[in-house]
């Protein structure tokens, strides 16, 4: 316990001005998604401690970023806006010199579109956003979108929709008969009308929503997988279907801030989750595929056979992979987005 | 000297007057101006001049027929909704503060302090704390539901989470003590042979609650319903968790342009209108209060 | 006459309202500190008795670092914002009406009255723009925001002592040929104690619990305990959460008797 106060104070200490404190690398992530055994093992291996703030969405951190003073050193946001953080030069190239196990990146995750040859950014974790049923109350075809935006009786009312508008727009567009980032007024008529009388019947527009899913809270919604799989070790009942009109797979990347303090630290920790042993590591506590070669002898049992990870062929081929669609889509999907959701 | 005395209040009174200045009155005008520009490139603002925003905030341009302009419903639901609800939440607190408030009065004087010590205790707690606590009594597991399925009373649990209820359970347990406070505050200096004379003149105890403890302990009931009523108005956390993202109150709808609705401006006129809406209704307190106490504020 | 056994104090009725209003303010957190020792992670079911929850808070760095900060930023602010609040309430208080009053209550009180999302907001961007141009993000600013936004706690009940003082009291002391200075110094301040130690509390108090503004004021690891709690209410949320509600309303429980104590004693 002593300890612990010491390295309160400590880190107190060093946060309060002494920004370019030896040994220190600041890492701006999404909530719970940083394993913090992964952080001991840094800190005994480096002697650098890694001090984790959360956010709860892509906007905030984005917002945060720019306004600058922020005083972080890595930030971890999703495909589809990585590729602003590239192109506002809000990121710098990854230094190989340091990031060694550059080469431990899986094959299929290195030529991304939104940052070919991984120049800039290294996976994280990988997912897919899908629905998640409890079966003891809906025995139907789980791998349907259907049910969120036309939900059968017994679902009306029990929905939970994660207020994620690029995850929750993909599936919606690909139901409607769209392709991604699609400028098809018609279609996305069809989404807007489709969204917004779906939405009388769910009943909350909320993340956090794994306790409230295996409690019986909701009874199906839309959901990540990860998320889904940690709901499910909670509640059996509870199950992960991927629309077969194709679901958006994502990708959150780290990549080190342009402004950043401690670049070297950085550095080192980027590589030091390139290490397969590493990223599996933060695969058991996230509960997310990672994009690292070889991690999967070093994953938790659970994970092997999970179905959230693991499905059928022809339901793996419905996902896409979700791109950065222009500033144009990103407009009029914003404007429906909000529309739906006040 | 006149002239002396009031420069030292002003030397007295200037740091805290900085203070204020810098970091919660000037900012203001941050976003005053931020009303007035045009929306990011995902998010922040653009230099451009534009009365878009405040547009937006009353009318609603159809996005595939802009042509079409309406009344943006949306936000006067929200609007609706935020003073409904407060309204609502200020009744309650007074309905079950005014009782309280009386009842602590009325324990004998040594006694008092305990009770006082009793209500304000779960003021003290962390908002996100009592705001979680309620969650966890009201959702569908949780222990209201479990207590009433285990006694029979119902035979399946009452959705009691994401809803208005929710909400407004969650804003009166969270302000309740407010209403309280100031209540007992009036009560206490309430002279209570007054009370008595009321009785002794065959009032009925209704006719004296009516005509004589009511308008004795007004000024503690107004300043309670202030106390209530405009921070349910702004209120964010509350509505945030209770109500699931479905019962947007207008803290929650300028959170959203900041975020996912990547509106800057939009939501920098929210807060500008919601800010409106709160000097209207201190506005309005101040013109009663003053009327109340006969207009003997020059030493308030 | 008969005599009455009349209690005119009495309201039928009232007493019955009284009692379930303040059970019904318990049982939340009643609730919440009873599940904070148990044994599963459900929050309904109970699943024994246990002190892991109150273990892994300990040992869990990360919140003892928020926790730490929460406190040093809430004495900070609440310190600061009492002498500041102290000396505005001398200079607006107990005088007649003067030049410009009404606009330094409206300042004095405007962190009451605007909504915490407006002020974030507003503070978002301005700080925003201060640490660009000055290079300095560190805890200053939260300390300026809290300090903002205390003032007007502290500031009421200063005045409110200051107003029902006995100004007899200082003339008296003015009689028997005491300066202004040893006035204030013998009899206004210790009199006026009570009211300062319930501005410090009541900002203590208040500083600890924003979320809000410290949300949107924060920098690189310069999270508070409420804007850690409100990142993990967005995950999942453990027992751990309970046992460190606990101890924070443990703790507000030690600060809320000390107040009592101290303005008993002095009446």
């Amino acid at each position: 316990m002593k300890r612990h106060l010491t390295l309160g104070l400590a880190a107190l200490l060093a946060t309060s001005g002494l920004v370019h404190a030896e040994g220190v690398v600041n890492l701006y992530n999404w909530g719970n998604y940083t394993s913090p055994e992964l952080l001991e093992k840094f800190e005994a291996e480096t002697g650098i401690k890694v001090n984790v703030t959360d956010y709860d969405s892509n906007d905030t951190a984005l917002a945060r970023i720019r306004q600058g003073g922020h005083g972080f050193d890595i930030v971890v946001p999703s495909n589809s806006y990585t590729q602003t953080w590239i192109n506002e030069g809000l990121v710098v190239p990854l230094d190989k010199s340091i990031v060694t196990n550059h080469g431990n990146i899986a094959p299929e995750w290195v030529d991304v579109d939104f940052d070919p040859g991984r120049e800039y950014s290294v996976p994280w974790q990988w997912g897919t956003t899908g629905v998640i049923v409890n079966t003891s109350v809906f025995k139907g075809d789980i791998n349907d979108a259907g049910i969120i935006f036309n939900p059968p009786d017994e679902l009306k009312g029990k929905i939970n929709v994660i207020p994620e508008m690029s995850d929750v727009m993909a599936i919606a567009i690909y139901y409607a008969g769209g392709e991604a980032c699609t400028m098809d007024m018609d279609v996305m008529r069809k989404v807007r009308d489709m969204l917004v009388s779906a939405k009388a019947h769910w009943k909350a527009l909320d993340y956090g929503t794994v306790d409230a899913h295996a409690a019986g809270d909701f009874s199906a919604g839309i959901y990540w997988n990860g998320a889904t799989m940690r709901a499910r070790l909670q509640n059996e009942d509870l199950a992960y279907g991927y629309p077969t009109t194709g679901y958006p797979i994502w990708m959150d990347s780290a990549m080190v801030l342009a402004d950043a303090q401690n670049t070297e630290n950085a550095m080192t920790f980027i590589n030091f989750i390139l290490e397969p042993e590493n990223a599996a590591m933060i695969s058991n506590f996230a509960r997310y595929a990672n994009g690292v070669t070889g991690s999967e002898e070093f994953m938790d049992e659970v994970m092997r056979n999970a179905p959230e990870i693991v499905a059928a062929p022809e339901l793996m081929a419905a996902g896409r992979f979700s791109p950065a669609c222009s500033q144009e889509v990103n407009d009029l999907q914003s404007q429906i987005w909000t529309e739906v959701l006040q | 000297m006149k002239r002396d005395s009031h420069r030292w209040k002003w030397i007295l009174v200037s740091p805290a007057l900085l203070v204020l200045i810098l970091a919660a009155s000037g900012p203001l005008l941050i976003v005053a101006v931020y009303s007035f520009l045009s929306p990011g490139n995902m998010g922040g603002v653009a230099w451009d001049f534009s009365t878009d925003a405040w547009f937006r905030v009353f009318f609603k341009r159809d996005i595939f027929e802009p042509e079409n302009v309406t009344l943006n419903a949306d936000h006067l639901a929200v609007f609706q909704r935020t003073i409904w609800l407060s309204l609502q939440t200020t009744v309650i607190c007074a309905a079950l503060g005014f009782p309280t408030a009386w009842f602590i009065a009325t324990r004998p004087a040594n006694r008092r302090m305990i009770w006082l010590f009793l209500i304000t205790v779960p003021f003290w707690t962390n908002l996100l704390i009592r705001t979680f606590a309620i969650q966890e009594m009201i959702r569908n597991t949780g222990t209201l539901n479990t207590a009433l399925l285990w006694l029979g009373v119902i035979g399946e649990p009452i959705e009691m989470m994401y809803t208005d209820f929710a909400v407004l359970l969650g804003m009166s347990y969270v302000f309740l003590p407010l209403m309280v406070l100031p209540l007992y505050a009036a009560m206490d200096k309430l002279d209570f042979r007054l009370v008595e004379a009321g009785y002794d003149l065959y009032a009925s105890r209704f006719q004296v609650l009516r005509h004589v403890i009511l308008p004795l302990v007004k000024p503690g009931f107004i300043a309670g319903s202030i106390l209530v009523f405009i921070p349910s108005i702004g209120a964010y956390v509350t509505p945030r968790v209770l109500g699931g993202g479905r019962s947007m109150m207008m803290g929650n709808l300028i959170g959203l342009q900041f975020g996912q609705g990547r509106n800057w401006p939009l939501g920098s006129a929210l807060a500008m209108v919601l800010l409106v809406i709160v000097v209207v209704a201190l506005v309005f307190y101040l013109r009663i209060t003053t009327r109340e106490t006969g207009g003997r504020d020059g030493q308030s | 006459m008969a005599s009455r056994e009349f209690n005119v104090r009495a309201l039928p009725g009232f007493g019955a309202v009284a009692i379930f209003t303040l059970v019904m303010l318990y049982l939340p957190i009643i609730i919440l500190v009873i599940f904070s020792f148990n044994e599963s992670q459900s929050q309904s079911a109970w699943g024994g008795f246990s002190l892991k929850w109150y273990v892994a808070a300990f040992n869990n760095s990360q919140v003892i670092d928020v926790s730490i900060r929460s406190l040093w930023l809430a004495l900070m602010a609440a310190g600061i914002a009492t002498v500041l609040a102290t000396l505005a309430a001398l200079a607006t208080t107990r005088v007649g009406r003067f030049p410009g009053q009404t606009m330094i209550y409206a300042l004095i009180n405007q962190p009451l009255m605007v909504p915490e999302i407006v002020t974030g907001i507003a503070l978002l961007i301005f700080v925003a723009f201060l640490k660009v141009q000055t290079g300095y993000a560190g805890m200053g600013y939260m300390v300026a925001a809290h300090t903002a936004f205390c003032i007007p706690f502290a500031y009421l009940p200063i005045r409110a002592r200051l107003e029902t003082m006995d100004l007899t009291l200082e003339r008296a002391a003015a009689d028997l040929y005491a300066t202004p200075v040893q006035a204030f110094t013998y009899v206004t301040l210790p009199l006026l104690v009570p009211g300062i130690v319930a501005g410090f509390m009541l900002g203590f108090v208040v500083s600890l619990d924003t979320v809000v503004i410290t949300e949107f004021v924060k920098s690189a690891g310069q999270d508070t305990l409420p804007t850690y709690m409100l990142g993990q209410l967005r995950r999942s949320v453990t027992p751990e959460m309970n046992a460190i509600a606990t101890l924070f309303l443990a703790l507000s429980l030690v600060v809320v008797s000390l107040f009592f104590l101290i303005t008993r004693k002095r009446g």
